[in-house]
């Protein structure tokens, strides 16, 4: 390994370490930059965020989860590199000491670069940027009340600088198998089915982490270019494999809102700035949230092996618990769904509203014409061992008038349905009845009745 | 004077450039082991096997220990001698450090330690405080049991009685900084020890004890820690004692933290408990008799669980007079992690419990709650701004009664007993321990936040709002606060402090207290300075360190403040009363006139600069330092009876949380919050501030999302941030008002000011009754809630069937 990356403005080259290696663990233990801070070491708690910085922008990460290879060609600022040159303070620093940001100060230097990557960013949703940072002392009001006094202060220099630095950086080889298009990784890819495909490694990251596995050999797709598009064509929206979480959420934003907002909530910045809608379904979790909004809008995935590509509804792609309609050596290429469907509504249940993961993740998408049911889509995650459609409840409603008996009925009939478990997130209990209490959601959702504790201001 | 003025933390530019160093950063010789647990599998059995050879032939590793290895098993309990540091033959919890791996790197050592091959002969496991007390499974003979009056005949003849049982949740404390250690061994067999511990006395005790060597020769430091909130008081004793021990038997600096996982699943959390409730009430609400009954559930080990327990009896009243009552508290042994101290030491679990009462008394007699509350309340204070009299003379040899090889520094130290009545005063009421409670202000405190807040329009006006809202409701409380301040362990309540002037008038403070967040430094250091008249920038503030201050208290019970300030203050007194004496001498004036203001030394007209008197002072040979003392008065108490005064003083606050939820999901969420707590005066009012508002978080995670779940084996199922959730930024209030009551303390701590650690979290409390509020609003009335914590989406949606009668 080769690996090449600017570090807070300086190139760095790292010869002979573990492809797995963690940019968190190199940092502190290699580099004896200890300023990033390990929580959890499994990219929930923020305390090790960096910036990265590549032709795209800059972003917050989770150095934990972040393997050495993923940061070939970009440019990398630690806490350390969020202060000047000569040591002068940025300004969402001088605000953090100002507003009495810190406590313990163990979480404060995940939050000062969250914040500066917003603050480069002109991000001022401040709730949103720091949902992937946890804080224990302070209550998050006096950081917040830190990011509002920064937000109208300059951007420093040496934070801009990296975007013109990054450009003009030649990394050279990596050596770690790093295709640049997907040709190269579908011929690596059949010769080396046993590998591990590496996009943001927001999962992967914890088999090393926490489960302490050997990877090898391991593919690193961040430099696929040819995955990472989001094109329109036909009323649909065709999204590479690669393109993340906060790509797709900015592309669906408009278009279907609810969707968006469903990806609002999807982890945090961090965890979407590296996480890839392919990585999210090839994973085949149950409790992946992109799923069942995908199967609700009707979507087509779109597989690769060597030259040979296929097509199929995406809810045929999930067999059975982590079992997928994947053969040994392909790869999923991308997906397509409706750019439009404006009776889409996707709603995540969790125990907290940022950064958790779903307990049960409903979305509709039925449509009404005249007054009738003409074509019902619903599909849920954390109901099953895979994300999965509620084709009785959906049966029950084609055909039928929109009306509130309707309703019901659909309801009743999803208890067919579904055999929920009962785990940490919630009882299967809970599960079914509020899977079915959606069902009544989404009614009075389209008949403008307000539905969401979101949504009610103090 | 630097007293009273909102700095920031001391630490704060540091915090934030990332230059702040926590143990883990600290750069260690190259020759530095690190370390790691291999942890039961099982709740319950007896060790029957160790096959350990594959961890020994693992990349890195240096050395492996288990029980047969540790003949003279080093004990990590500070209290009852229960926490052998690896398990000898038997396993009482999954989790339980069985074998420890000393390698060359954190990962050798992780990865090594799973590949142990322990084999169990698996025993019945009690799990839920219902399998302890069917097995009589339990710490202490029997309950415990205090009363005043006689309950039973009050509710019996009470015109309406009303009775539950309610959960109550445990909390993991998520310090963001995890578990840390590192001992690095000395000449002579000496050892040098950093822990991110709130006790270091107690972590000197424990690798002494280990190590067979007197506390001389074992010298405890720690800076900082990455948050405490409890966590911190007695569950780092085994890496620091794992640390020592390996670091003895290879001659090399071993280091050792927990993976987060790990550190869930070892460590002790937030007692949870069960609390059963039979109240007799008057038609408007007045509580006439009260029995409780608490079942905690302490886990595998003693550990604090006795003195938690107790502060939870402690607080059973809060701010209310309960003319009988009789207190039943069981402390049930289980095969679970063993519960420890987190932020009020009980006093929360006390609180919620009669807040609750209050709550379903409310709603039986149909009154609003918060005029229950108030129609119960203790009666206000007799003599505004006086202080008590003195207490009775503390007899500190018939406390002690401690068997030898005890960490006297320990709140889980053998236990005093003693009889002490009190003078008895007609007007003051008191405790249900027989208190009189001479300081009540929530009368003033709570109409002052009824007017801030708009209590009564915004109840009004969301009652209103719930009628044209099917689908969601809103919901308001109110709850008060009364929280206790000292050990209730009395010998704790004492501190030393240490201070240097330099003879270019830089001044050193080291004292026993630990920062763990809370700007207790930064408050003490502002005592100094006020002493001396300086800048508080010329205080510089060492590491706490048992070498400089011994025999020192945990960072606990709010107590950092109120004792480190008062010994730091006597310290810095002496140091200038030499110092007045020395320039009185020198101008022919007595030394009382001598002021030290604005960095300057005032005397007979003349005004000198501070470090001028300083130097002056040295070359007259005049000692420029001193040790300072302080020791609490007039706090006396009988645990095993019930009576006495166990505070100095009681701290107040109340919160009003209103919040949403949604009928068909459970959903629900705090729409704003505010908060009226009482600071006395404050030393620091920004400091005091992030307490309050941090606190009330932490609170209301507590009883919100915050749910620890263990499946039918006794696993933790919720060991990491993924499946245990803090509150994040967006749960914090969307409006969020927070106020300092700000009078004097009218006893004697340090500035007037009063202790501000713990009483704030309780404020969160308002948070579960606002929901309950909400809830009772998807219903007719006729049912009460019932709402159990932690209040999740699931169990606010079961509450709402429970009253929707479904």
């Amino acid at each position: 390994m080769s690996i090449a990356f600017l570090l807070n403005g300086t190139p760095v080259r790292i010869e002979g370490e573990a492809p797995t290696r963690t940019l968190l663990d190199w940092l502190r233990d290699t580099r004896g930059l200890r300023g990033t801070k390990e929580g959890c070491n499994e990219g929930d708690c923020g305390a090790c965020t960096v910036m990265v910085t590549d032709a795209e922008g800059s972003k917050a990460l989770n150095a934990c989860i972040l393997f050495l290879p993923q940061l070939h060609g970009k440019a990398v600022r630690t806490v350390e590199g969020v202060s000047g040159p000569d040591g002068e303070m940025h300004p969402v620093q001088a605000a953090m000491v100002a507003h009495h940001g810190s406590q313990c100060g163990f979480c404060t230097p995940g939050f000062v670069v969250s914040m500066a990557v917003a603050h480069l960013n002109g991000a001022t949703d401040h709730d949103d940027q720091l949902a992937g940072n946890l804080c224990r002392c302070t209550g998050y009001a006096p950081i917040v009340r830190a990011a509002e006094a920064a937000a109208g202060e300059a951007v420093p220099e040496w934070m801009t600088a990296d975007r013109a630095a990054v450009a003009g950086f030649a990394a050279g080889e990596a050596g770690v198998f790093r295709p640049a298009d997907s040709d190269a990784l579908a011929e690596w890819y059949l010769a080396n089915p046993d590998a591990v495909l590496v996009a943001g490694a927001t999962d992967v990251g914890l088999w090393v982490t926490k489960q302490l596995r050997d990877l090898r050999p391991v593919a690193f797709l961040n430099g696929v270019e040819d995955l990472k598009g989001i094109e329109v064509q036909g009323g649909q929206l065709h999204v590479g494999a690669c393109v993340t979480i906060s790509a797709l959420r900015d592309a669906v934003a408009e278009r279907l809102p609810s969707f968006g907002e469903l990806l609002r909530r999807y982890a945090s910045v961090q965890v979407r700035n590296a996480a890839t809608i392919g990585g999210n379904i090839a994973n085949g979790s149950p409790i992946g949230d992109g799923p069942p909004a995908l199967i609700a809008l009707g979507a087509t995935l779109h597989l690769r092996r060597g030259d040979e590509m296929r097509s199929i509804p995406l809810e045929a792609f999930f067999l059975e618990y982590r079992k997928q309609d994947r053969r040994p050596g392909e790869f999923v290429a991308g997906v397509s769904f409706p750019e439009f469907a404006p009776d889409l509504r996707c709603y995540k249940i969790s125990k907290r509203f940022d950064q958790d993961i779903s307990a049960v993740c409903g979305c509709f998408n039925v449509v009404v014409e005249g007054g009738v049911v003409t074509s019902a889509r619903i599909a849920f995650g954390g109901m099953a061992g895979v994300p999965k459609r509620a084709s009785l409840a959906e049966a029950a409603m084609v055909g039928k008038p929109w009306v509130e008996t309707t309703v019901e009925d659909a309801a009743e009939a999803m208890a067919g349905d579904f055999a929920p478990l009962t785990d940490m997130r919630a009882s299967a209990g809970y599960r079914m009845l509020t899977a079915q209490n959606l069902m009544r959601r989404y009614f009075h959702d389209l008949n403008g009745v307000p539905v969401s504790v979101l949504e009610v201001t103090p | 004077m630097s007293m009273g003025k909102p700095l920031p933390h001391d630490a704060a530019p540091l915090h934030v450039t990332g230059q702040a160093r926590y143990i883990d950063d600290l750069s260690f010789p190259a020759n530095a082991l690190h370390l790691a647990f291999g942890l039961s599998s099982v709740a319950h059995g007896e060790i029957t096997g160790v096959d350990l050879s594959a961890v020994r032939s693992a990349p890195g590793v240096v050395a492996v220990l288990s029980a047969e290895d540790l003949p003279d098993m080093p004990d990590c309990s500070p209290s009852a001698h229960d926490e052998p540091l690896l398990a000898v033959g038997m396993v009482h919890y999954v989790g339980q450090p069985v074998f420890l791996v000393v390698a060359d790197s954190h990962l050798a050592a992780r990865k090594a330690a799973r590949l142990g091959k322990v084999s169990y002969r698996e025993l019945p496991a009690l799990l839920t405080v219902d399998e302890a007390l069917a097995a009589n499974s339990r710490f202490e003979q029997g309950p415990v049991i205090w009363a005043k009056g006689d309950a039973s005949r009050a509710i019996e003849t009470a015109a309406r009685v009303v009775e539950g049982s309610f959960e109550v949740g445990g909390q993991e404390h998520f310090y963001l900084e995890g578990q840390v250690a590192a001992a690095l061994p000395q000449e002579g067999g000496d050892m040098v020890v950093h822990s991110s511990t709130q006790h270091p006395t107690e972590v000197q005790h424990k690798v002494a004890h280990a190590l067979h060597l007197p506390m001389s020769s074992v010298r405890v430091e720690v800076r900082r820690m990455g948050g405490g909130f409890g966590g911190k008081e007695s569950q780092g004793n085994a890496l620091a004692i794992a640390c020592a021990v390996a670091a003895r038997l290879t001659g090399r600096p071993c280091r050792m933290r927990y993976d987060r996982d790990d550190d869930m699943v070892i460590t002790g959390k937030r007692h949870d408990l069960r609390i059963l409730y039979r109240a007799g009430v008057d038609g408007e609400g007045r509580i006439l008799g009260l029995e409780f009954t608490h079942l905690f559930r302490c886990g595998w080990s003693q550990d604090l669980s006795l003195p938690v327990a107790d502060r939870a009896m402690l607080h059973a009243d809060n701010c209310y007079h309960l003319p009988h009552i009789r207190i039943e508290s069981h402390r049930l042994k289980t095969n679970t992690c063993s519960a420890t101290a987190y932020r009020g030491f009980g006093g929360p679990q006390g609180m919620v419990g009669i807040e609750r009462v209050m709550d379903h008394v409310a709603f039986v007699v149909g009154r609003e709650p918060l005029e229950v509350r108030k129609a119960n309340f203790y009666r206000g204070m007799a003599t505004p701004g006086g202080a008590s009299p003195p207490g009775p003379p503390e007899d500190i040899w018939e406390q002690k009664k401690a068997a030898s090889g005890d960490d006297l520094t320990s709140r889980g130290a053998a236990l005093p007993v003693g009889s002490h009545d009190l003078p008895p005063d007609g007007r003051v009421q008191t405790t249900p321990y027989h208190m009189p409670v001479e300081d009540f202000i929530g009368h003033e405190l709570v109409a002052e936040l009824e007017r801030t807040s708009d209590y009564r329009a915004r109840k009004a006006e969301i009652a209103e709002w719930n009628k044209r809202s099917p689908v969601l409701k809103r919901g308001i409380a109110l709850t008060p606060v009364k929280f206790g301040i000292s050990f209730t362990l009395t010998w704790l309540n004492q501190a030393g402090a240490l201070v240097h002037v330099y003879q270019d008038g830089s001044i050193a403070l080291n004292h026993g207290g630990t920062e763990m967040g809370q700007g207790l430094f930064q408050k003490v250091a502002q005592v100094t300075a006020s002493v001396f008249g300086v800048d508080v920038g010329l205080v510089k503030i060492t590491a706490t360190d048992t070498g400089k201050v011994p025999n020192t208290s945990a960072t606990a019970a709010s107590s950092g403040s109120d004792l480190n300030g008062m010994a730091a203050k006597a310290a810095a007194e002496t140091i200038r009363g030499r110092l007045a004496e020395f320039i009185a001498e020198k101008h022919q004036v007595k030394p009382s006139t001598v002021k030290f203001v604005d960095g300057t030394v005032k005397v007979a007209g003349e005004v000198y600069d501070w470090a001028r008197v300083v130097a002056w002072a040295y070359q007259a040979r005049v000692s420029l330092s001193s040790t300072g003392y302080y020791a609490t008065p007039k706090i006396i108490w009988d645990r095993v009876k019930g009576t006495g005064r166990p505070f100095f003083y009681f701290a107040y606050g109340a919160a009003v949380t209103e919040v949403v939820i949604d009928r068909l999901t459970g959903e629900n969420r705090i729409l704003r919050a505010d908060l009226l707590h009482d600071t006395g005066t404050s030393l620091n009012p920004a400091l005091d501030m992030g307490q309050v508002e941090g606190a009330y978080v932490q609170g209301a995670g507590w009883l919100t999302t915050e749910e620890l779940v263990w499946d039918g084996k006794g696993r933790l199922s919720t060991h990491a941030p993924s499946t245990y959730k803090i509150p994040a930024c967006s749960d914090r209030p969307d409006v969020f008002n927070v106020a300092l009551w700000g009078k004097p303390n009218r006893e004697d701590a340090v500035g007037k000011s009063k202790a501000v650690g713990e009483p704030p979290f309780m404020l969160g409390i308002s948070a579960l009754y606002a929901l309950s509020d909400a809830v009772a609003a998807c219903g007719d009335g006729s049912v009460y809630p019932a709402l159990d914590a932690p209040a999740t989406a699931e169990r606010v949606l079961m509450a709402v069937r429970r009253v929707e009668r479904v």
